[in-house]
């Protein structure tokens, strides 16, 4: 409820629906006599103080007549509503239970008919019945059944192939008990609310029958039935339509509305987005002088979100020419987010702050617009997790690579479909001339990845940074890729950042790793003292939990208790402490990243005496 | 148990071609295989999920639990841990909830989850519940589909741990399923490797991984990333 | 082979329809002669008429010459006006049709670019002012129905400003108000779902990518979003304008529109069969037509959605 009352449409189509069903309940009571009185000294009468929507051809007060009409018409939408959610339903659940065939045809004709307007189908009915409330209503009933069949259907069929429903059939659990305890509760709401702005069509479309004078007939009234009646007089007496007019206009809104937020109120929150532009590239705090001749240089990079979530919190991290360093993390470290904000990407409501970020000696928050779109775009290539989604399924592959050379390089069309045929081909895809021309659903997997590869080779690119680039892909193709990339890498003589949850990718491919845990880097080594040379106790457990082909199958593995604390709750010390064996009183203040020597680099307070040990040892 | 001549079709597309593998009762067998080999289409076979030819004999079908790739798919969400955890139970009312501390202490977990729902669970802590809701129904196998690829590497450990430790309490069959073959080889004591829906090799899990028999086995252990390259 | 399958699909419903449009006759309780010619009409003509239409052969023998009537360009006579069906339709059916598509293509114009804006404006929950007033507005004029967007119309700016005829069809600008009432709910719906595609593009790897890159927002937005969101608003502009051919009855009614609407209302209420059925018969055509069209559209449009379909 709270949550319905958040949005202005939400308390709009509430209050106009308890208008609605007020009226409807006390209406014929309280007007119900007035709305009969006939006075034939006072017939069609225009608009007075005394009748405000004047009155109708026997004197009969109209506003009286919309007041107690309400209780006749939103009954009529009740029942046509119950007689297409009955249908309705039936029609969807028929395909579940009838043999496989019998199933499909029911599927088929409710397809068939979700296509034909519900008017049509009422009208169609309306012909069989003649003319009437009766027929009107089980008309306008039957015209929604398939669309509530169908969405009974698609409900119920993606809740039954759910694991859960799998799942409880392995138990056997009977049917009954699958359809009542799994099935319905997941379906059921979403149907109800979409019953709610059916109410609201049901209102309209019966309204709209009765005013074409196929619906309610005389005596009885309905609110069309009165805008019937009053539409003759329009161009006289406005008026005497617009009462009831206002009246259905204002049901069917407040039905509509109401429906509409109650569905808003129990989707899940949506997830903030990670992929749009910011606006504003790094904006310097404390400024010190960026690595000389490095690729990317970052001091102190820091992203927030306005509800306090901060997924990186001062991470610095530089990048020499022809070095490949990989950022490893679990979900929820940050790695993806440092990707984002060195590539410009963090979404809106997040702001990215630095000491200092520079690609290639230019510090990118001193750069004009300009020229900053046409560093990012030529020096720097991004690759991320899943290829199949990584390409514009609308455009040929070819084009959305030559697009980088048009807009950035100004190369002529022809000159930049050469180029991206000849970087498809650096990249080892086969009969690139035609590979170019094709959409990206004709390429595998790999193929995709080689091509957003090749998308990077378009300008001359100095920086790379792949996020979980094989993660989706199958071994043999991630070993392929792995090479693609280091091969690429040496080549263009660039840095490469790559951002893996996988140390044991990470060791394969790069020369230096960088191991973050809630948004801070906690240790940074050479890849060749990575298996012996970690001192950071949770980099130790990661390398410890991670089964290889050497691991002793006798012995359990090594698993790290409790869990990463989210970037909303990072506390002021260490935030390892809590799941850290080595854990004492001096880790409530946070250990900074401590240089030991000119590669190696560890923010725990234990490590110094652990390194003591080794030397010694 | 044994699969003998299993083949599932998909229309025209044959996603399981005459696999023939037995699970040897007390061990675990490991199924390894790239995207689209038809591994997890011989899980669900076997569960009864898809239709197919061939036989599974040597078990009562009713006896087979399976455990699911996805912990945020395999609970129904508006059922409490301890709702899901009792469905496969048969004891009677009055013992069910002593039942339901049992197997939630059996997978490591505080039995005070047992009111919790899935959502108030991180993923390691769901797919645990999902193992107990098997084990409550007392199964002759174990299907375990790809159960650890949507977890952290620190908590597959501990879930890869548990696995081990309950054949050895239990002494239970299980088909455990994976692209991973290091995590394959230190689960299973056989090891079956797919590939475009056969099985190539099949053998003790050190014999797979040391001495591999078929080309295609030397290239899926070539391609599996190593620490320090 | 898509097309094929979609062709084979549409001669069946078209069957269907054909029998149900026959059906329709039968299924009226009571004799539809009787009922359409009064209770005070002769026995003698009520007769004469049953067997002029053949309604005492049997059933098979009726549906046949019904079906073979129609492959003729047949459709009967009217029951009041004793005129021709089929010319009613030639005379009427051009005007429906004229309101109808220009109300789509209008409709189109103005939904797709605006829902891209609001789409474009409110992208990870920016600008909440934009996205509350865009759903609030477009949430209330769907529910407001076509009829009643012409009286107001009608109301406005034909009685109390006189800017516009108020019924009829008489040059260019009688055409102004109908086409704004057919227009008015659909915008607002296409309008959603355009900034809801808009919105679910706007998240994917490939629009990140596309910015990773660099391209210019002219080229972001139009090159890479808008084929994409363009898929589902077809599917979408098909049901707009088989919605909006039911819809252009009741603004057809207002307006006193000289459209097959208009002549189909008229008939129902005055129990005139054969008109209403050959009217519901060709309006069925009609939905059945633009659906495989969009369909077939959409399948050369959209690679991906053949290969789903199949």
């Amino acid at each position: 409820m709270r949550h319905l009352l958040r949005t202005p449409s939400g308390v709009i189509g509430l209050a106009l629906v308890a208008v609605t069903l007020v009226i409807a309940a006390v209406g014929p009571a309280i007007w119900g006599q007035e709305a009969e009185t006939v006075n034939a000294a006072a017939a069609l009468q225009g608009s007075s103080a005394e009748h405000p929507l004047g009155t109708d051809h026997l004197g009969r007060d109209i506003l009286a007549r919309v007041l107690a009409g309400g209780q006749f018409t939103v009954a009529l939408a009740f029942l046509a509503t119950a007689i297409g959610a009955g249908l309705g339903t039936l029609l969807g659940v028929l395909p579940a239970v009838l043999p496989r065939r019998a199933g499909r045809l029911v599927t088929g004709a409710v397809n068939a008919l979700v296509a034909f307007p519900a008017l049509l189908l009422a009208m169609f009915t309306a012909v069989i019945s003649g003319l009437g409330a009766k027929g009107a209503v089980l008309g306008i009933g039957i015209a929604f059944a398939p669309s509530i069949a169908r969405l009974t259907q698609t409900l119920s069929a993606s809740v039954a192939s759910a694991d859960y429903v799998a799942a409880a059939r392995l138990l056997r659990v009977p049917r009954w008990r699958i359809a009542t305890r799994h099935v319905l509760p997941n379906i059921g709401e979403p149907i109800i609310l979409n019953l709610t702005a059916a109410l609201g069509s049901s209102l309209v479309a019966m309204s709209g029958m009765s005013f074409l004078g196929l619906g309610v007939q005389p005596p009885s009234y309905d609110w069309g039935r009165l805008l019937f009646d009053g539409f003759s007089r329009i161009y006289v007496d406005p008026m005497v339509a617009i009462g009831p007019a206002i009246a259905i206009v204002a049901a069917g809104i407040g039905f509509n509305l109401l429906g509409e937020a109650l569905a808003r109120s129990v989707a899940r929150a949506p997830v903030g987005g990670k992929q749009a532009v910011g606006k504003g590239a790094a904006m310097p705090s404390s400024g010190e002088e960026p690595v000389e001749g490095a690729v990317l240089s970052v001091k102190d990079l820091t992203v927030t979100f306005p509800d306090g979530v901060t997924p990186v919190r001062g991470l610095s991290l530089t990048i020499m020419p022809g070095e490949i360093v990989g950022l490893v993390g679990e979900s929820g470290s940050g790695k993806s987010m440092t990707a984002n904000a060195v590539g410009g990407l963090v979404a809106y409501p997040g702001v990215v702050t630095a000491g200092h970020m520079s690609l290639c000696g230019e510090e990118l928050s001193t750069l004009s617009e300009a020229k900053r779109r046409k560093l990012l775009g030529t020096s720097m290539a991004m690759v991320f997790q899943d290829p199949m989604a990584s390409l514009n399924p609308a455009l040929k592959v070819g084009g959305q690579l030559a697009e980088v050379s048009l807009v950035h390089q100004g190369a002529k069309r022809p000159a930049a479909w050469a180029r991206a045929i000849d970087r498809l081909r650096q990249v080892h895809i086969p009969d690139p001339e035609k590979r170019a021309r094709q959409h990206p659903h004709e390429f595998s997997g790999g193929m995709r990845q080689r091509a957003v590869i090749a998308m990077g080779l378009m300008g001359t690119p100095r920086l790379l940074i792949a996020d979980e680039p094989t993660t989706a892909l199958d071994v043999t193709v991630q070993r392929q890729i792995l090479k693609l990339l280091r091969e690429v890498s040496a080549e263009a003589g660039a840095g490469a950042l790559f951002i893996s949850h996988d140390i044991a990718v990470v060791s394969e491919l790069c020369d230096r790793v960088v191991v973050m845990y809630a948004g801070r880097v906690v240790e940074e080594l050479p890849v060749a003292d990575l298996v012996d040379g970690a001192s950071h106790p949770y980099t130790k457990a990661l390398l410890a939990s991670l089964p290889d082909m050497e691991t002793d199958r006798d012995k359990p593995l090594a698993s790290i208790p409790g869990h990463q604390p989210s970037p909303a709750d990072v506390g002021e010390g260490c935030a390892f402490a809590s799941r850290c064996a080595l854990a004492t009183d001096r880790c409530v203040e946070r250990p900074p990243l401590t240089r030991y020597d000119a590669a190696h680099a560890v923010a725990c307070w234990h490590a110094e005496t652990r390194k003591a040990e080794v030397a010694i040892g | 148990m044994i699969i003998e001549g299993m083949t599932v079709r998909f229309g025209t597309f044959t996603a399981v071609d005459d696999v023939t593998l037995e699970v040897p009762p007390g061990s675990i067998v490991g199924l390894v295989g790239e995207s689209g080999s038809g591994k997890s289409t011989v899980a669900k076979a076997v569960c009864g999920l898809v239709p197919y030819t061939g036989r599974v004999e040597g078990l009562d079908p009713r006896r087979i639990q399976m455990v699911f790739q996805d912990p945020y798919a395999s609970l129904n969400p508006r059922m409490t841990v301890g709702a899901s955890v009792a469905e496969g139970l048969s004891v009677p009312k009055a013992r069910r909830a002593a039942e339901i501390e049992r197997l939630l202490s059996l997978v490591s977990l505080p039995t005070g989850l047992a009111g919790r729902y899935p959502r108030e669970l991180s993923g390691g802590q769901r797919q645990r519940v999902a193992i107990a809701r098997a084990l409550g129904a007392e199964p002759s196998l174990l299907v375990a589909d790809e159960i650890t690829s949507a977890l952290d590497v620190s908590v597959q450990g501990a879930v890869l741990n548990l696995i081990r430790s309950l054949r050895a309490e239990l002494n239970l069959s299980m088909l455990f399923i994976s692209h991973n073959l290091a995590v394959v080889r230190y689960v299973s004591d056989v090891v079956a490797v797919m590939r475009k829906g056969r099985l190539v090799e099949v053998g003790p899990a050190e014999e797979v991984v040391g001495s591999p028999k078929h080309d295609y086995t030397r290239e899926l252990l070539e391609a599996v990333p190593r620490l320090g390259g | 082979m898509f097309a094929v399958r979609r062709l084979i699909r549409f001669l069946v419903s078209l069957a269907v329809l054909v029998v149900a449009s026959f059906a329709m006759i039968h299924l009226i309780p009571g004799d539809p002669i009787r009922a359409a010619l009064g209770m005070n009409a002769p026995p003698e003509l009520v007769a004469q008429r049953r067997a002029d239409l053949g309604l005492d052969d049997p059933i098979p023998t009726q549906l046949l010459a019904y079906i073979k009537q129609l492959l003729s360009g047949e459709f009967g006579t009217s029951f009041i006006s004793r005129e021709p069906v089929g010319q009613i339709i030639v005379d009427r059916l051009p005007n429906t049709l004229a309101l109808a598509a220009l109300a789509t293509v209008f409709a189109l114009l103005v939904a797709v670019p605006l829902g891209m804006w609001a789409g474009i404006r409110t992208e990870n929950g920016r600008n909440r002012g934009t996205e509350i007033g865009f759903t609030s507005t477009t949430g209330a004029a769907v529910a407001v129905p076509e009829f009643l967007y012409s009286i107001g119309l009608v109301v406005v700016f034909a009685v109390t400003l006189g800017w516009f005829p108020p019924a009829g069809r008489d040059g260019v600008i009688s055409y102004v108000l109908p086409i704004l009432s057919l227009a008015i709910g659909p915008i607002a719906m296409v309008a959603r779902v355009a900034r809801v595609e808009t919105l679910r593009e706007l998240s994917t790897d490939y629009i990140r990518l596309a910015r990773a890159k660099r391209l210019p927002a002219s080229r972001l937005y139009f090159r890479h979003l808008l084929p994409n969101t363009l898929t589902a608003t077809l599917t979408i502009g098909g049901l707009l304008l088989t919605g909006l051919i039911a819809g252009s009855l009741l603004v057809e009614y207002v307006f006193a529109w000289p459209g097959l609407g208009m002549r189909m209302v008229e008939s129902i209420t005055m129990k005139d069969y054969p008109v209403a059925q050959a009217i519901i018969l060709v309006y069925g055509g009609i939905v059945l037509v633009v659906n495989l069209v969009v369909d077939l559209l959409l399948a050369k449009l959209d690679p991906k959605s053949t290969i789903k379909e199949a």
